[in-house]
Parts: structure tokens; C-alpha cells; sequence
């Protein structure tokens, strides 16, 4: 799609005027998007008493302390930690289960498999935020049970646990997405296998999943996205004020407490601290993520 | 006899993880969602007592709630339309102009797609600040609201309208994109012809652009009213918290507060429920109203 857009076929003859108006449009736009966004970054470098003047004015200096507190004193520095944790987690459980279920779902006919497709495709329609307040009740009863009998709470403020629940949730889309891929794979090359008596499953492990690989970058990207900005999960199920927390919950309690106690620069410095890790993979992938989500189609 | 029984075993063992999984976290509380609306169940106690559709017949006299309907409902249609318009104008212009920069407008209008809802939030918290915001400062440049400042989040009847433009920020570069991907795929031809014919730009976009990509305009709607809904409450959640005094309730914040701050979860279930039967509702009228005979290039 993107030689087709660059090589622009000569005839749209444009004049002077109509191409002033569309490149004010676009700068305005992309003023609109870029001038919050770098003066987060900005902002992040200020020492509290500058918020006070005029919002545009340019740094003084540059005041690191800001991140230092966030990281220590706002608990940022182990935000971030159990952000990271939570997140290569769900990746890893998604791609774990995801994989051989989309593949045998795609290429295997059986007793069942049409429900069951049927079913996944059903799941593309469930959204997190209808479910959280269930899920929560689950585990608060749950926890009655494990109390009672090991004395200690399991599924609560668990990180691992909230890592189980995002990899569900995203279940469905993720397998809607791989085995549309896998079942454009043509089929010469299990019957190959078989006949060279590789099994079932290292026909799948070393055949098809090497083959599915730019899908399952697709997915790896979508979802890192998805698990790192996530927080109505992580909000719900990670209740303790002094446990495991993720970075929006913690940004989100520092946007609070600078209603209160106006301490400015820790916020923005934790703003910076969510969305660098997403700017610096989509400078490195924007042409795959946004090709990816165009074959991966649409998600709510 | 032997393959068969290896192939069974492959099979279970590939699909059973997966199929245990969703239906403990997602089909076991979905159900859980319709038959909670059925009880009343307040609070940490563990009674809970059948009371059929009381819950729903307390929510329709709830005043709270029409006023997040309203709301909720505003926020579909105003998003809805302003994201859609400018998606199509910015994605009409950077496939069929010849611009300089182009790459470089596409990459950075869908920044905003991959930035947390919170981390969005607490931007436009910033920005319609009332002292200290950066949309204040702007308009005191050129001499508005210099004596009485715009409360953007503060005010009662214009914060939903705030509301609206973080959303739409944060909307149109992901719908851009995918416009985009469909209108590159009009092959070139068409619009020669109607350059021949001397079509202006604009009746090109109605008359062909338009019609062509008219069945992805239409998925896009119906995905958009669904994840509008969700997008509204993370929006709300995480910027407002519903406050001033519940003015900027949307469906879903509604919901959870009922059910997770006040805990009173039957009725918040219950909303639930008919949240979800109205997104459905609406999506399928969308869907029948914009029903066109697809047409083929």
C-alpha cells in the first residue's frame, strides 16, 4: 500500500491556493499533536515554582530531580518494575496459549472446532470494562476460600494473577488475528512433514509458527501497547496502596496528589515515564504497526 | 487408530488452555454480569437476595443515570462525527495530494493512538487548566476569558464537551490510518478520467472516494459506537472521575461506580446489562441504516 501511496500518479493539478489551505490543515493538526506532547517533556525539566509563570516559557534548566523523586519518592521506580513484569508476563502467557490454539483452530477440522471458532469469534465482542467488577467479585471470593484455608490471600494484588487476567481478556482478538493468518499457509507443508514422520507438534513448533512470524509481531506489538497502557485491570485488582502497582495507576494517583500538594514535576516526570518506552518502539516500528493494524483490522 | 488417538491428544492439548482460560475470565462473568442484575447484593455482606428486575425498575426512575445517558449518548455522536470527518479529509488529502513531508504527517497523526488514556488525560488536565492551562493562555493572547477564565473541567455544561476533544485527539490518526489503507487501494484510473472531466477535488472525493470506501466507513461506525462507550469511561475515569457532582457520568463510569466504589453490585449490574443491550442495539440500527449496495472497483 505504501508504493502505491508514494508514487502519486501526476493529475490531481493543484493551484496555489487550495494547497496553502490543505498544508495549513495538516500543520495545525500536527501542531495540535505534537506541542502537548513535547511540552510534557518540557514540563518534566521544570522546578516546581516555574509552573507558576507563563505555561509556554522554556526551562530554566534542566532539573532531574523530578524524576528522581517520582522514581523514589511517588514509588515509580517499582511501578515501573511491575509495569515491565506485568507486561512480558502477559506476552508470554498470551503467545503461549494463544499460539497452538489459533493454529489447531485454523487447520484442524474436529468435533466441535465450528463452536468453537464460532465461540472465539463471539469473545471479540466481550470488553474488559463489563467484566472487571465480575472478575473482582471472583477473586474476592476467592480469597475467602484460600484464607480460610491457607491464611493468606492468592489472588488479590497479585501481579501474576492480573498477568492471567489480561492474557484471557485478550484471547479472543489475539486468535482472531493469528489464525487468519495461519489459515493463509498452504497445507503441502504438513502433509510434507508428515510423510518425513515429524510429529504433530514439531510439525507445528518447527514448520508453521516459524512461517507465522510477522503475525505474531503483529500481536507482540499490539499487545505490548495494550499491557503497558492498560489500567481499569490493574486498578481493580491491585488494591494495596503499598503493593504491586502498575505506572498508569501510579500516574493516575500522582495526578491526584497534585491537586492537593502541587508538586508539579514529579507528575510530569511520570507522564514521561509512561509514554517513553511506547514513543521509542513506535519510532522503531511505526511502518510495521500501523501496516499490522490495517491486515489485523479493527480493535475496539 | 494410533494416529488418531495422537492427533485427539494434540488437539485437546493445543485448544484446552485457551478454551479454559476465556471461559473462566471471560464467559463465566459475563454471566455473572446478566444474573447479578437479578439480586440485590450491597455492600461486603454476603447476602445476596433474588429480586428480579427491581434493579432495573430502580434504574429506570434513577435520574443519575439518564443524565450519564445523556451524556454517553453525546459523546457517541459528537466524537463519533467530528473523528469521522476529519479522519476522511486528512486521509483523503495525504493519499491523493502530492505534499512534501507526507510520511512524516501520517507517523506523527497516529502518535496519540499509542499513548495511555491516562497519560492522555493527565495532558488535557493540563491543558484546560484554569489558571494555569495551556488553552487559557492561548485565548488570553488574543483577549478572551482574560477576566473570567473557562473552567473546562470545572464547569458543569462544558465539560463533557472537553471531554469530547481528548477524545477526539486521541481518535482520528488511528482512523486516518485506516482510511487511508482503503483509499490507496482505489486504483488511480478513476480519478484520471474524472480529471479529464474536469471533476473538481471535492466532487471526486463525494463520487468516487466516498462510495468506494463506504463499507469500511460503515465496520468503522459500528466498531466505533462499541469502543466509544469503553474509550468514554477510560477517558472519564482517569480526567474527571465523573465530578463536578456526577456532571460528567458517562454509561460504564456509572457502572463501576455503582458496582466497585459504592458496592452496591446487583444495580450496578444491572446497568450494566442495559449498556450493553443499548451498544448492540445501536450498533445493528447503524448498521441497517447505512446498508448501501457495495459497490466494486
Amino acid at each position: 500500500m505504501y508504493v502505491r501511496m508514494n508514487e502519486k500518479v501526476a493529475g490531481t493539478k493543484t493551484s496555489i491556493v487550495p494547497k496553502v489551505i490543505i498544508y495549513i490543515l495538516l500543520v495545525a493538526l500536527l501542531i495540535a499533536i505534537v506541542v502537548p506532547v513535547a511540552w510534557v517533556f518540557m514540563a518534566s525539566i521544570k522546578q516546581n515554582t516555574e509552573f507558576y509563570g507563563n505555561p509556554f516559557a522554556l526551562p530554566q534548566g534542566v532539573y532531574l530531580q523530578n524524576f528522581v523523586d517520582a522514581w523514589t519518592k511517588a514509588r515509580m521506580g517499582d511501578y515501573f518494575f511491575y509495569s515491565v513484569m506485568i507486561t512480558a508476563l502477559s506476552l508470554f502467557i498470551l503467545l503461549l496459549v494463544a499460539l497452538p490454539a489459533s493454529y489447531v483452530l485454523s487447520r484442524y477440522r474436529f468435533w466441535g472446532s465450528k463452536v468453537l471458532n464460532t465461540c472465539f469469534m463471539a469473545g471479540l465482542f466481550i470488553n474488559v470494562s463489563y467484566i472487571v467488577v465480575p472478575i473482582f467479585l471472583m477473586f474476592v471470593s476467592g480469597d475467602k476460600v484460600v484464607k480460610s484455608i491457607f491464611g493468606s490471600t492468592f489472588f488479590l494484588n497479585n501481579p501474576f494473577v492480573v498477568s492471567v487476567v489480561l492474557a484471557s481478556t485478550t484471547l479472543p482478538f489475539t486468535i482472531y488475528l493469528l489464525s487468519g493468518y495461519l489459515a493463509t499457509l498452504p497445507k503441502d507443508y504438513e502433509e510434507a512433514a508428515y510423510v518425513d514422520g515429524a510429529g504433530y507438534f514439531t510439525t507445528m513448533v518447527r514448520i508453521i509458527l516459524p512461517m507465522a512470524k510477522p503475525s505474531i509481531i503483529t500481536v507482540i506489538l499490539f499487545e505490548f501497547l495494550a499491557y503497558w497502557n492498560e489500567y481499569i485491570i490493574s486498578m481493580t485488582m491491585l488494591t494495596d496502596p503499598n503493593g504491586a502497582r502498575t505506572l498508569p495507576v501510579g500516574l493516575l494517583n500522582l495526578m491526584k496528589a497534585q491537586n492537593a500538594k502541587a508538586e508539579y514535576g514529579q507528575m510530569y516526570a511520570g507522564m514521561v515515564m509512561v509514554m517513553l518506552p511506547t514513543l521509542i518502539l513506535y519510532m522503531c516500528v511505526q511502518k510495521k504497526l500501523t501496516q499490522g493494524m490495517t491486515l489485523g483490522g479493527l480493535k475496539g | 487408530m494410533q494416529k488418531n488417538k495422537a492427533r485427539s491428544r494434540f488437539i485437546v492439548a493445543c485448544v484446552a488452555p485457551a478454551t479454559i482460560l476465556a471461559f473462566i475470565f471471560l464467559v463465566v462473568p459475563t454471566f455473572n454480569v446478566f444474573r447479578m442484575s437479578l439480586f440485590k447484593w450491597g455492600g461486603y455482606s454476603p447476602n445476596q437476595t433474588f429480586v428480579g428486575l427491581d434493579n432495573f425498575v430502580t434504574l429506570f426512575k434513577d435520574e443519575n443515570f439518564y443524565r450519564a445517558c445523556r451524556n454517553s449518548v453525546l459523546l457517541i455522536v459528537v466524537v463519533t462525527a467530528i473523528t469521522i470527518v476529519f479522519a476522511l479529509l486528512f486521509a483523503s488529502i495525504l493519499t491523493r495530494e502530492k505534499l512534501k513531508g507526507q510520511n512524516i504527517f501520517r507517523v506523527i497523526f497516529y502518535v496519540p493512538n499509542i499513548l495511555s488514556v491516562v497519560v492522555i488525560s493527565a495532558i488535557f488536565s493540563a491543558i484546560y487548566d484554569v489558571n494555569r492551562g495551556l488553552l487559557n493562555n492561548i485565548l488570553s493572547i488574543f483577549g478572551i476569558g482574560t477576566d473570567s477564565p473557562m473552567a473546562w473541567l470545572g464547569d458543569q455544561k462544558i465539560i463533557v464537551y472537553s471531554l469530547a476533544g481528548a477524545m477526539v485527539w486521541q481518535a482520528i490518526g488511528y482512523y486516518m490510518v485506516m482510511y487511508m489503507a482503503s483509499m490507496s487501494a482505489i486504483p488511480e484510473s478513476l480519478y484520471e478520467s474524472a480529471n479529464l472531466e474536469g471533476a473538481s477535488r471535492t466532487t471526486q472525493f463525494f463520487s468516487i472516494t466516498l462510495p468506494l470506501i463506504w463499507t469500511n466507513i460503515r465496520t468503522t461506525l459500528t466498531f466505533f459506537i462499541i469502543s466509544n462507550i469503553n474509550m468514554s469511561f477510560l477517558f472519564v475515569k482517569a480526567m474527571t472521575g465523573g465530578g463536578p457532582d456526577g456532571a460528567s457520568e458517562v454509561f460504564l463510569s456509572y457502572m463501576y461506580k455503582q458496582a466497585y466504589t459504592n458496592s452496591t453490585y446487583g444495580y450496578g449490574m444491572a446497568v450494566g446489562v442495559v449498556v450493553f443491550s443499548f451498544s448492540f442495539a445501536l450498533a445493528a440500527v447503524v448498521n441497517r441504516v447505512t446498508k448501501r449496495e457495495p459497490l466494486e472497483f
